[in-house]
């Protein structure tokens, strides 16, 4: 059928007048049917579409325009061993990022991200990507965290800006095969007997509430890093795709597992780039003291943000942190001279200038540990296969990639730009492995009516409602209980206190107030539903935490100090219950060439 | 100002129930160090639920939250209010040359729609992908960095006089886009971008009034790309359109008389055997005529013309 841009709804923009297949409406005129409906459009979402576009028929829905996802704020770099700068190997990559999971990444899937590594970036790079080069007109790298060698291809500090726009262009490139669906809000998942169906997705600039039937379903719905106080996160990042899935009857996978930054700018959360310390800047505390030598003496600044995270919280919580209140330390750059901070870090210098007005080339910029990355998400084979269960079975036509799923190529904690790579590797190979799905699978019926319903019942209840509840209040204490009982170190006491904190805010949601009652653009209502996801995950991490009673990569326990392979070299799958309560299973971590070793650097 | 009380007067408007804007007050007291985003959610979570605009990263890379304040068009995110307050008073509205859709948001699909008027992605010489990266210099890289760092907010957009009276104008971010690859040493269609938007609505119907630059966040700051296409597109020879014979034309009419002879200029912009094009012109110079405000028929020189000339004839030769 031919759809035009006029024709074509508004918020879905569509890049050729031709739409070769897309879009079958249905009897009733209103149903959407594609065979891919990809969920996302950061980089997982848009190279997974790439892979895709021309050969079926796909549909991108999300609920920012493409270039607004948040893999554009990544900043320090994309992890390939192409030895440019030195000696690397797709070897060393591989042990490094099982080294830094603290044992808990699945060794088969890491080895699958490292070995494609090198071609995901000179790929990225012949598709217009600008990366920063070397003397040699190479791309450039530097040291991240954790790598032990020159390892992050990087565009300044505006990498993920630079990848996510290359890939945004191809859109256009693409043309009338893709369809995007922009600012269309995805508020349920439709699976039915271990079969995925399809998605409801709402028009957020109408209101419109609208089933999407496909044969496929990708997740590429990106972190949950939104509840906590102090984020780098953007405040689309609600796990709104985690909790469709959860509620659809599957389960998520090691959530407890939430990566604190080192260096989130000083009460804004805002990051500072990793990359900030790959060019030689370092950590001071109150006292002016490159502390890091106390607690990595190897690495130094560059060891696992983990590690880095809880030095500068012991030193803060020990009293020499810097400020007033002695709660932040400071990361300086000055010795690295005006020239070198505005060439490669150019963007950080005016994060600090602009919201904190701090210049970095005279003063060190205060920073403290910042809620940065969810390596917890929807659990997934290697290639991006939903799985059901803790025995591994899979959803039939669903898959999920990039930050919302659970690979685990990251484990227990995230090597820095190792997420971007995540994102583009899984992105293409949900790809290819949807269309061999697809080609094969059938589009099945959806009771329509039904599904709507159900979504329309969940508003209802918070729109029209004389309940007395405000919602800030309830996602500000959410977000203060997270970050200050289920942050950097935990103790099961505090989990305890967070948990029933937790629970108290999920009963006082039922009697939220939404005081909009508009129908378009309707931004208060999802602020609702979206706080709706974060209660619900919320639970999760801290639940996880709780039982887990050890320490690993970057779930801290004060009263487990120590990692316990014996009882917890495994991954924890939250299942959800029919009365709404929750239920931990555990799943072994896929061990291939690496034995547990203790973790030092 | 600092600290205390600001007013924020935010121009309110759902088309679906209301006949025109209308401007709200709210009452804020202002934090040290608080973004105009961060005012807007206070005001949002505490006071009033219907307020509708966009944002997403809070830090200044994602484009969402571009908005005018006072008039002007910035990102709510990254813009101090204490630095904007005036008497007490901010004032908000939607970003220009847009639809409203609520409040502060804007309709974007012409915005959206511009770039597939450049073909804004990488057309490279050879579609065979080579084993390893391409080779590209610090200095090729340099001359794009600028332009990739746009972040399609808007703001230049919103402020662009020339948008304002043609919505055809390509605008200023699909043109600082057409810059990133028309630079980029690994892009194989520059000859053909060059001519494209050397064409109306293009490149010259900027009239490098510079307010994009000035409301850029970032540092694609797009008259300065805008110009950096116009002299290579007269550097590469691609002279046969308007704007490039009116360059073309301003510059041989000063070179030989040291003054714009305005008779030629239009002539000569149009092109002198362009018979649709010249009688298109021709009722403005009747009507000039008849007001009597036509230049002399016979073109003026300058005084010592010789030196003018010496100096033009002096940079054709440093231009060699
Ligand atoms: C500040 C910052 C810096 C970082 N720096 C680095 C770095 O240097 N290197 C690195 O490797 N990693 C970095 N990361 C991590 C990395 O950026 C992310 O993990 C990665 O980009 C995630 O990509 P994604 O495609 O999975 O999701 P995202 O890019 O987050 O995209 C999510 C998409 O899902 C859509 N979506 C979500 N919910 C819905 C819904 N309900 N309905 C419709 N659509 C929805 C959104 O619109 C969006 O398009 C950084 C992260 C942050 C926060
Ligand atoms: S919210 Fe992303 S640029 Fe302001």
């Amino acid at each position: 059928m031919k759809w035009t841009a006029q024709s074509g709804e508004r918020g879905s923009y569509i890049l050729d007048l031709e739409c070769g297949g897309a879009g079958q409406y249905s009897e009733r005129g209103v149903m959407y049917s594609h065979d891919v409906v990809i969920v996302g459009s950061g980089l997982a979402g848009l190279r997974a579409a790439q892979e895709l576009a021309g050969n079926l028929d796909v549909a991108i829905i999300t609920k920012v325009y493409p270039s607004r996802s948040h893999s554009g704020a990544a900043q320090g770099g994309v992890a390939a061993a192409l030895a440019n700068m030195d000696g690397d190997s797709i070897e060393a990559h591989i042990y490094d990022t099982v080294k830094g999971s603290d044992f808990l990444g699945d060794q088969d899937a890491i080895e699958i991200m490292c070995n494609d590594a090198p071609r995901t970036i000179y790929e990225m790079e012949h598709l217009g990507c600008p990366f920063s080069r070397t003397d040699e007109n190479k791309i450039a790298q530097r040291a991240f965290g954790g790598h032990s060698f020159l390892r992050a291809c990087f565009s300044a500090d505006r990498t993920g800006h630079a990848l996510l726009h290359t890939l945004f262009e191809q859109t256009y490139k693409m043309g009338g095969k893709l369809q995007v669906y922009s600012e269309w809000y995805m508020t349920r998942l439709i699976v039915e007997d271990g079969v995925c169906k399809g998605v409801v997705a709402m028009d957020i600039a109408t209101g419109r509430m609208e089933v999407f039937s496909a044969k496929v379903v990708l997740f590429a719905s990106g972190g949950y890093g939104r509840s906590f106080e102090i984020t780098s996160n953007a405040y689309a990042n609600t796990g709104d795709g985690a909790i469709a899935t959860y509620r659809a009857g599957l389960p998520l996978q090691d959530m407890e597992f939430v990566q604190f930054h080192p260096t989130g700018l000083y009460q804004h959360g805002i990051l500072l780039s990793e990359a900030a310390r790959g060019e030689g800047g370092y950590l001071l505390n109150g006292n002016g003291e490159r502390f890091m030598d106390k607690y990595a003496p190897g690495k130094m600044e560059l060891a696992p943000r983990d590690i880095v995270s809880r030095s500068e919280q012991t030193e803060i919580n020990e009293g020499r942190g810097a400020g007033p209140d002695k709660d932040y330390v400071l990361l300086d750059l000055r010795h690295l001279g005006e020239a070198k901070i505005l060439e490669r870090l150019p963007q950080i210098y005016h994060l600090a200038k602009d919201f904190l007005g701090v210049d970095a080339v005279t003063d060190p910029v205060p920073t403290q540990p910042t809620a940065h990355y969810s390596m917890g998400g929807i659990p997934t084979d290697n290639d991006c296969q939903v799985i059901l269960d803790e025995t591994g079975a899979k959803v039939e036509g669903f898959f999920a990639a990039g930050e919302c799923s659970c690979v685990s190529v990251h484990g227990a904690n995230r090597l820095g730009t190792n997420s971007l790579l995540e994102a583009l590797v899984f992105g293409r190979r949900a790809g290819k492995k949807i269309l061999e799905a697809a080609s094969t699978a059938k589009s099945s019926s959806i009771d329509e009516k039904r599904e709507i319903a159900a979504v329309r019942a969940g508003i209802d209840k918070i729109v029209n409602t004389s309940a007395k509840e405000e919602l800030h209040p309830i996602r500000k204490e959410l977000k203060n209980v997270m970050t200050y009982k289920a942050g950097v170190y935990r103790s099961g006491s505090e989990l305890a206190e967070a948990h029933k904190k937790v629970t108290e805010l999920q009963e006082r949601f039922k009697h939220v107030r939404v005081d909009d009652k508009r129908e378009n653009f309707n931004t208060n209502m999802l602020e609702a539903i979206e706080l709706g996801h974060m209660l619900e995950y919320s639970e999760l991490i801290v639940a996880g935490a709780e039982a887990r009673e050890e320490s690993r990569g970057a779930h801290a326990r004060t009263d487990f100090p120590t990692r316990d392979d014996e009882k917890w070299l495994n991954h924890t799958m939250a299942f959800r219950k029919g009365d709404g309560g929750y239920e931990l299973k555990y799943r072994p971590v896929v061990i291939t060439r690496f034995e547990p070793e203790e973790r030092k650097y | 100002m600092s600290n205390g009380e600001v007013t924020f007067i935010i121009e309110r408007f759902d088309p679906e129930k209301d006949t025109a804007p209308y401007p709200q007050e709210y009452k804020v007291i202002l934090e040290p160090g608080q973004t105009l985003l961060n005012c807007l959610n206070n005001i949002k979570w505490t006071q009033d639920q219907t307020l509708a605009y966009r944002y997403s990263c809070g830090s200044a890379i994602c484009g969402s939250c571009a908005m005018r304040i006072n008039g002007k068009a910035v990102l709510a995110c990254k813009t101090q209010v204490s630095d904007c307050v005036k008497d007490g008073v901010i004032r908000l509205a939607p970003i220009g040359n847009t639809k409203v859709v609520r409040d502060l948001v804007v309709d974007l699909e012409p915005f959206w729609n511009a770039l597939k008027r450049v073909r804004p992605y990488l057309t490279p010489d050879s579609q065979d992908a080579p084993e390893k990266e391409r080779e590209q210099t610090a200095e090729e890289f340099s001359k794009i960095d600028p332009s990739t760092t746009c972040i399609m907010c808007g703001a230049c957009y919103s402020d662009c006089n020339v948008l304002e009276v043609d919505n055809q104008f390509l605008g200023p971010v699909a043109l600082a886009k057409a810059h990133r690859f028309i630079f980029d040493s690994r892009d194989g269609g520059g000859h053909q971008r060059l001519t494209e938007i050397s064409e109306t609505n293009g490149i010259w119907d900027c009239t490098h009034c510079g307010e994009c630059t000035t409301r850029c966040p970032t540092e694609t700051k797009p008259l300065s790309r805008i110009e950096e296409i116009k002299v290579k597109a007269m550097a590469e020879g691609h002279h046969g359109n308007a704007g490039a014979r009116h360059v073309l034309g301003f510059r041989e009419t000063v070179g030989r008389r040291g003054l714009l002879d305005e008779n030629y200029l239009p002539l000569r912009t149009v092109g002198f055997f362009n018979i649709p094009g010249l009688l298109s012109i021709m009722p403005v110079g009747l009507r000039m005529m008849w007001r009597g405000k036509n230049p002399p028929m016979i073109p003026h020189y300058v005084d010592k013309v010789g030196e003018v000339n010496n100096i033009f004839a002096r940079f054709e030769e440093f231009r060699k």
